[in-house]
């Protein structure tokens, strides 16, 4: 057998001349054939893995090559191990559907796991019911696009990330659909990396999460229903444009959360039915623009820890109460804002208001203090005293206010 | 039943009060919801409206119906009919007339304008505050003899229960927002229609911000189908209570 | 025909009828009197259970009004206050009580063509003036030719014309042997109709006699004398007007 496939790449390198291109195998399932062939393969080979279930572990990619599944072949670690370990540089996994692998405490139990390698790319593979889906340590250039990364986490303790990095830089993750894990993006010590386009959703902690991680672009994901939105802490230079945040629904829920963030930039996202649309703590230039804000509970929620930020040129439509902070100094500022609640007028026709429009209202503050009171919310008497406020201005903090604000809304 | 409600529902449809009231109720709703190109905005204000004006102009209108119509009753009552059928006939001639014009008014513009889930839930919390603001007008006039009293009460049952109640339980909340208040919070609403009618508003339009809360019953309430479930049945409660007790008091009532 | 039993019926700390015990026969027009405040319009109501009696028993041709709402269908009333629903029309409400009496297929509509009430018909009760409102009640109460008549101040507000056709129709009835009670402030008005005379004051029974019995007593031949007579003999100076 081994021979044969000696022989066969020996026909196939004087066919193709060119040596460093590789041989092309196929593997069939039998026993432990994955592991027989990785190690039987040269740097730079092809491996076809057929279709068929492979009860297989620990499949150590040690050397450059090429794995591609036809027809989607089962790799099932039958709920005991973990499953691809790439160690060696410029390794691709392509079509193979992984499935399965155990939990464990002690080790953190992967599909597909990248460590110490650069230029991975995983691309195409269904990763079902794993602990830790695509796993990335100390990894570099690696793309990782296009896959499905599905699991039924319940409980945070026992589950693992859809896509985990750690100490690593340059990454591009790309179109990915990641559902049911603890955080379906996770990132700690990452840097220079894109994200762009993936779909994480119903996971039981957030649909992102990073830490340390600097100068990374996110755009045009989509997070919704997670268990507490987005999570973003500790680092700088963080660019998230075009991405869509539904449904994060919960206490302590949040579209976005930002905890010491600085010279950031959230362009253009849509928020939509969130309980809090952007929370930001200890968070330092910013520039929150172009965004819609469209039935959140909370728009935003800035704590008086945050400053030198800026909000300009979102819309505000149908939120519960636009915004809310905990102390009555604002260093940040809010400019050309549309809100739906604004009643002032325009009487030069310019398109901006006459009168600055105060985003916190009385109630909201009172909500902050007793959350029971929501449950009088709108009603007649709270509305006098909205109104009341409205004209004297005694609880809300009178420096939080947009002093252009819109008349109509953006076109975003 | 039948004959009697047809002829009260003949006198009302051309009753110059409640055409009033319908077309209020309509240039109130084209205005609001057409002039923002807004219609969350639209149905808030739409909210506020139904909320404030409806109660009120429902058992006051409701109160001086059933005084006016005192004579006619006697009329009614010399004739071999029982007395439950003259009182629900009449019941039933002046909730279902205010409805009617509540359904037109703000009803058929919604359908038009904002046609959806929360419009929907407007409507009916709309009708049914009508309905159990009937009722409590009712309860009103078989209770009380004297025609100006009964207004006198009518009109502070409406404020009791749109302002003062509220205030009453704010005050509740901020004295006692140590301690775990929300099921008491819960079943205290439960005594107050307008609240009722509120909370199924609220949890159209203001989810998001409910599910904010920790408390593991007000998510429970207020996340699920429970909360509106347990709205609609107290407020169907509220129409039916002191629709009973009226027919009980009217039973042993002097004319 | 009506029979009441130690009928007693208090307000409060009122106390409108004390007592009351009386037998009416068919074929009798009673003319209850009293002044203001005596028990009349309590009486009359007691008979047609809009007022709950406190104790004692009210028997219309053996059925008991307490239980027994059916005893109604045997009975007009025609309101001292005749107040409709602001927007129906004569018609209508003629055509409802119609509706409301299924029992019954002959009409009498006399007092309808008398009072002209047919030309205007269209006309809704809003725009109707009181005494038209009168004829309205009047007209319901004999549409059914029922055996027994209440007429709460029958009279009150009509026109001599219209007072003096329905007057005719009273006695065309008492003829018929109905039972008619009549209350009236106006005795002359029941000249000629009144075959009894209950006389209430302060929820007590004063007298219940036939008119010539009392004729006969005073020597008078007038009712409006007869009945004044009667009261100044019966009745302690103090308790007539001070």
């Amino acid at each position: 057998m081994i021979g044969n496939i000696r022989g066969l790449i020996l026909i196939l390198m004087f066919l193709f001349v060119q040596p460093t291109l590789g041989a092309t195998i196929k593997v069939s399932p039998a026993i432990n054939a994955l592991a027989k062939a990785l190690k039987a393969a040269n740097k730079n080979d092809t491996l076809l893995i057929q279709p068929g279930i492979y009860k297989e572990h620990d499949i150590l990619i040690d050397k450059k090559l090429t794995v591609i599944g036809v027809q989607w072949p089962v790799i099932d670690g039958e709920n005991k191990s973990q499953l691809i370990f790439i160690t060696a540089d410029s390794v691709t996994v392509q079509g193979l559907q992984v499935q399965n692998t155990g939990r464990s405490s002690m080790t953190d139990m992967a599909g597909i796991r990248v460590q110490n390698a650069y230029y991975a790319n995983v691309q195409g593979n269904k990763v079902l019911n794993t602990t830790y889906g695509i796993y990335l340590q100390n990894a570099a250039y690696c793309t990782i696009k296009g896959n499905l990364i599905h699991a039924n986490a319940v409980d945070e303790l026992n589950s693992g990330n859809g896509v985990h990095a750690w100490k690593c830089h340059d990454l591009f993750i790309d179109n990915n659909d990641i559902a049911g894990h603890r955080d379906g993006i996770y990132f700690e010590f990452v840097t220079e990396s894109h994200i762009r386009g993936n779909k994480s959703k119903r996971n039981v902690r957030y649909g992102l999460h990073f830490m340390f991680s600097h100068n990374d672009t996110y755009s045009k994901n989509e997070f919704s229903d997670n268990g507490s939105g987005v999570a973003v802490m500790y680092s700088k230079g963080v660019v998230m444009t075009d991405n869509i945040f539904r449904h994060n629904w919960g206490d302590a829920a949040y579209a976005i959360l930002l905890k010491e963030i600085a010279n950031s930039h959230i362009e253009h996202n849509l928020f939509v039915k969130n309980t809090v649309a952007l929370y930001m703590e200890s968070s330092t230039n910013i520039l929150v623009e172009k965004n819609r804000f469209i039935d959140n509970g909370w728009a935003i929620r800035v704590t008086a820890s945050c400053d030198k930020s800026t909000f300009q040129q979102n819309n505000f439509i149908g939120n519960s109460f636009d915004v809310t902070t905990n102390g009555t100094v604002m260093l940040n500022v809010f400019r050309q804002n549309y809100w739906d609640k604004y009643d002032g007028y325009d009487l030069d026709k310019n398109g901006i208001g006459d009168v600055p429009y105060y985003p916190v209202s009385l109630y909201s503050v009172i909500t902050e203090r007793i959350p029971t009171a929501m449950i009088l919310y709108r009603s007649f008497l709270t509305n006098i005293m909205d109104q009341v406020e409205k004209v004297m201005p005694s609880v809300t903090p009178d420096q939080l206010k947009d002093t252009e604000p819109r008349m109509k809304k953006w076109n975003l | 039943m039948k004959t009697i409600v047809k002829y009260v529902l003949l006198d009302l449809f051309r009753n110059r009060i409640i055409l009033v009231y319908s077309l209020i109720l309509a240039v109130l709703s084209i205005s609001l919801l057409g002039l923002d190109n807004n219609p969350t905005k639209g149905l808030l204000s739409l909210l506020n409206v139904s909320l404030l004006f409806v109660p009120i102009i429902t058992i006051l209108f409701a109160t001086i119906y059933f005084f006016n119509s005192v004579e006619f009753t006697e009329l009614l009552l010399s004739q071999p009919i029982k007395r439950n059928t003259v009182l629900l006939s009449q019941y039933i001639g002046v909730a279902f007339s205010l409805a009617t014009a509540f359904g037109i008014g703000v009803g058929l513009p919604l359908l038009f304008l904002v046609s959806g889930t929360a419009s929907l839930v407007l409507v009916i919390t709309g009708i049914l505050l009508t309905l159990v603001f009937c009722s409590i007008a009712l309860l009103i006039f078989v209770s009380f003899k004297d025609k100006t009293k009964g207004i006198g009460i009518a009109i502070a049952a409406a404020l009791f229960f749109s302002l003062l109640f509220d205030g009453l339980l704010l005050a509740f909340i901020y004295s006692f927002s140590d301690y775990p208040i929300d099921q008491a919070v819960i079943a205290i609403l439960a005594f107050n229609p307008i609240d009722l009618g509120r909370v199924l508003m609220l949890l159209q339009l203001d989810t998001s911000a409910l599910m904010g809360y920790s408390g593991a019953l007000f998510k429970k309430f207020l996340g699920s189908a429970s909360g509106s479930i347990f709205s609609i049945v107290c407020m169907l409660f509220w129409v039916f209570v002191p629709l009973l007790l009226s027919v009980r008091t009217f039973k042993k009532k002097d004319l | 025909m009506i029979s009441i039993d130690t009928l007693t019926k208090s307000f409060g700390k009122f106390t409108a009828l004390k007592n009351i015990s009386l037998q009416m026969q068919a074929g009798q027009a009673i003319s209850l009197l009293g002044p203001n405040g005596s028990g009349k319009t309590t009486l009359i109501k007691s008979i047609l259970g809009l007022v709950i009696p406190e104790k004692g028993t009210i028997t219309i041709n053996g059925h008991v009004v307490k239980t027994d709402w059916n005893y109604r269908a045997q009975i007009g009333y025609m309101p001292q206050i005749g107040r409709y629903p602001e927007n129906m029309t004569i018609e209508q409400v003629i055509r409802m009580i119609k509706e409301l009496r299924k029992d019954v297929k002959k009409y009498d509509e006399e007092l309808i063509e008398g009072f002209g009430l047919d030309r205007i018909k269209t006309k809704t009760m809003r725009n109707l003036s009181g005494g038209t409102r009168q004829k309205v009640s009047a007209c319901l109460a004999f549409l059914f030719s029922p055996d027994i008549y209440i007429l709460d101040e029958p009279t009150a507000g009509l026109d001599p014309v219209s007072s003096e056709l329905l007057k005719d129709k009273m006695l065309k009835e008492r003829s018929a042997g109905k039972l008619i009670l009549i209350t009236s402030h106006v005795l002359s008005d029941l000249e000629g109709i009144a075959s009894h005379i209950i006389y209430l004051q302060d929820g007590d029974l004063m007298f219940y006699k036939s008119v010539e019995e009392l004729q006969i007593a005073t020597g008078e031949e007038k009712l409006n004398k007869v009945v004044a007579e009667v009261i100044k003999k019966t009745i302690p100076q103090t308790a007539v007007n001070p």
